[in-house]
């Protein structure tokens, strides 16, 4: 094999912190490489020795079950080894500061922090002060950079390209970083995007991102390609944004009824999960021929294991150029 | 010509080239004619280019399937290096267990890349036996690795780099002998 020096890229970054850093290029490259890593998950063995002897610790402040475990069975199917630190049974009872137990972590020699926090920016500090290799796995309603890369690979395999695509995002824009990962990188690769929800759920300012705001949900998915669901974050709602679960039902939520009216037929469905059955998605949708959401999931991993490939892991940066290798 | 290296010497070009895959295949044919089944497995990128070819001109004559494999999660020297090799898709559209497989690259140096290829096709599954075609061996082996069918054998010193070329990705049909 030759390795010819244009088949050798990296990341331009030691973290992988959020969509809006990142070049359209960069993303390309991540999406490129999850689809190869997508077919050792096919595998009678499903596990390359890449990672072996690297650690990467999770550090979950907020509940999840999805990312961590899609994050967890990316390094294993990598070969590297894991441990885990959740809020509730460690020393962050006891007062420890996050930087804190992250930096004894890393004096323990780590390659990965993979961090999901409440506090917008926590990732970015853990980032500023550690050596090893940064990922944000949602920061309060800030970034969720690794949906957003699962999301567009979703989309990629479906429809072979993005520019031009029409995408409709509904429900809680204001707390969801999974809405403001998805918007920087739609709009980065081209596609039209729109949000529509209640209006205390739309962020003011939203349209400086580049996106059509609705807030009429019938008159919103006509023409659309994509249907993105948000879910109605229920922890996030102590202010009651809005008037009823029974009144957003109503007005926002996707049933068949709304979809055989309004949208495209060919139109697909996506959501983040995990879902609120019969709130803002219908059963009967979520599990319908439309759905994306089961391929989403399984594109979680494939996303995870090229950002643990192409991140440095805590190598340090040396300038070691790479050989040109025959052999 | 290839504008990346000055001082590029063409070891062979075209016609003579294709003229050595032809024997090779024959060779390969010649060892395996009496076999069910032959599995061709080539090693990305130029291995498979090689590896597709020699599967599209035994096909005629003998019962083959034709795969791919991408080593570079399997390399030993990837902690030594900054930049991220690219990894590209390795596709075995086949049950190997039992089988007789044939694996193709395009260059034999350290024997590094086969090993890799090795270690990565046991994870798919335990071939009946495994042959090996290169279509240049330029010596200087790093490990114990010995090909069953060899295109053309070099010596060249070890500061310099072979490089086959191939219509299907680099436009020319050619092999350099490249200065490091």
């Amino acid at each position: 094999m030759c390795a010819d020096s244009s088949e050798i890229k990296g990341l331009k970054r030691k973290d992988l912190l959020g969509i809006l850093e990142l070049e359209k290029e960069e993303i390309e490259f991540i999406l490129d490489t999850a689809i190869s890593f997508k077919e050792i998950l096919e595998r009678p063995i499903k596990v390359v020795p890449y990672l072996r002897g690297k650690t990467v610790a999770f550090l979950f402040f907020e509940p999840s079950t999805r990312t961590l475990n899609s994050f967890s069975l990316a390094a294993r199917r990598l070969s590297c080894d894991s441990v885990s630190v959740s809020a509730s049974s460690s020393s962050v009872l006891k007062g420890e500061t996050l930087l804190d137990t992250a930096k004894n972590l890393e004096a323990m020699k780590l390659n990965f922090v993979v961090v999901r926090h409440s506090s917008p920016g926590a990732s970015h500090i853990l980032a500023k002060n550690l050596t090893s290799s940064v990922i944000n796995a949602g920061d309060g309603s800030h970034e969720h950079p690794t949906q957003a890369l699962l999301d567009l690979l979703t989309i990629k395999e479906h429809f072979g390209k993005f520019e031009g695509l029409k995408v409709l995002i509904v429900g809680d824009i204001e707390h969801s970083r999974v809405a403001r990962s998805d918007i920087w990188g739609m709009k980065k690769l081209g596609m039209d995007v729109s949000v529509c929800g209640p209006p205390t759920l739309i962020p003011r300012d939203i349209e400086k991102m580049g996106v059509r705001v609705y807030y009429n949900l019938k008159e919103a998915i006509e023409n659309k390609d994509i249907i993105y669901v948000l879910r109605i974050q229920k922890e996030r709602q102590k202010r009651g944004l809005f008037p009823s679960t029974r009144e957003y039902i109503n007005l926002y939520s996707i049933t068949e009824e709304v979809l055989e009216k309004h949208a495209k037929r060919d139109v697909v469905i996506m959501h983040p999960g995990p879902v609120n059955r019969g709130i803002e998605i219908a059963p009967s949708v979520a599990d319908g021929t439309r759905s994306l959401i089961l391929p989403q999931v399984t594109n979680g991993v494939a996303i995870r294991m090229a950002c643990f490939y192409l991140l440095p892991g805590g190598e340090g940066r040396e300038e070691g150029r790479v050989k040109r290798e025959e052999g | 010509m290839d504008r990346e290296y000055k001082n590029a010497r063409v070891l062979m070009a075209g016609e003579k080239l294709r003229e050595i895959l032809e024997k090779l295949t024959k060779e390969i044919y010649e060892k395996n004619k009496d076999e069910d089944r032959l599995l061709i497995v080539g090693i990305k990128r130029r291995g498979e280019i090689l590896a597709k070819r020699i599967a599209k001109s035994l096909g005629t004559k003998i019962n083959v399937a034709f795969g791919s494999i991408d080593i570079t999660l399997y390399r030993d020297d990837l902690t030594s290096i900054d930049k991220k090799p690219i990894v590209r898709k390795t596709e075995i559209p086949f049950n190997i267990d039992d089988q007789n497989l044939l694996l193709v690259d395009d260059v034999l140096f350290t024997g590094r890349t086969v090993r890799s290829a090795l270690t990565e096709l046991v994870d798919f599954g335990r071939p009946k036996r495994v042959q090996l075609a290169v279509f240049i061996d330029r010596e200087e082996r790093e490990l114990p690795i010995c090909p069953d069918f060899v295109g053309k054998s070099l010596k060249v010193g070890k500061k310099e780099m072979v490089e086959v070329r191939l219509h299907e990705i680099d436009e020319e049909e050619c092999v350099l002998i490249v200065p490091r």
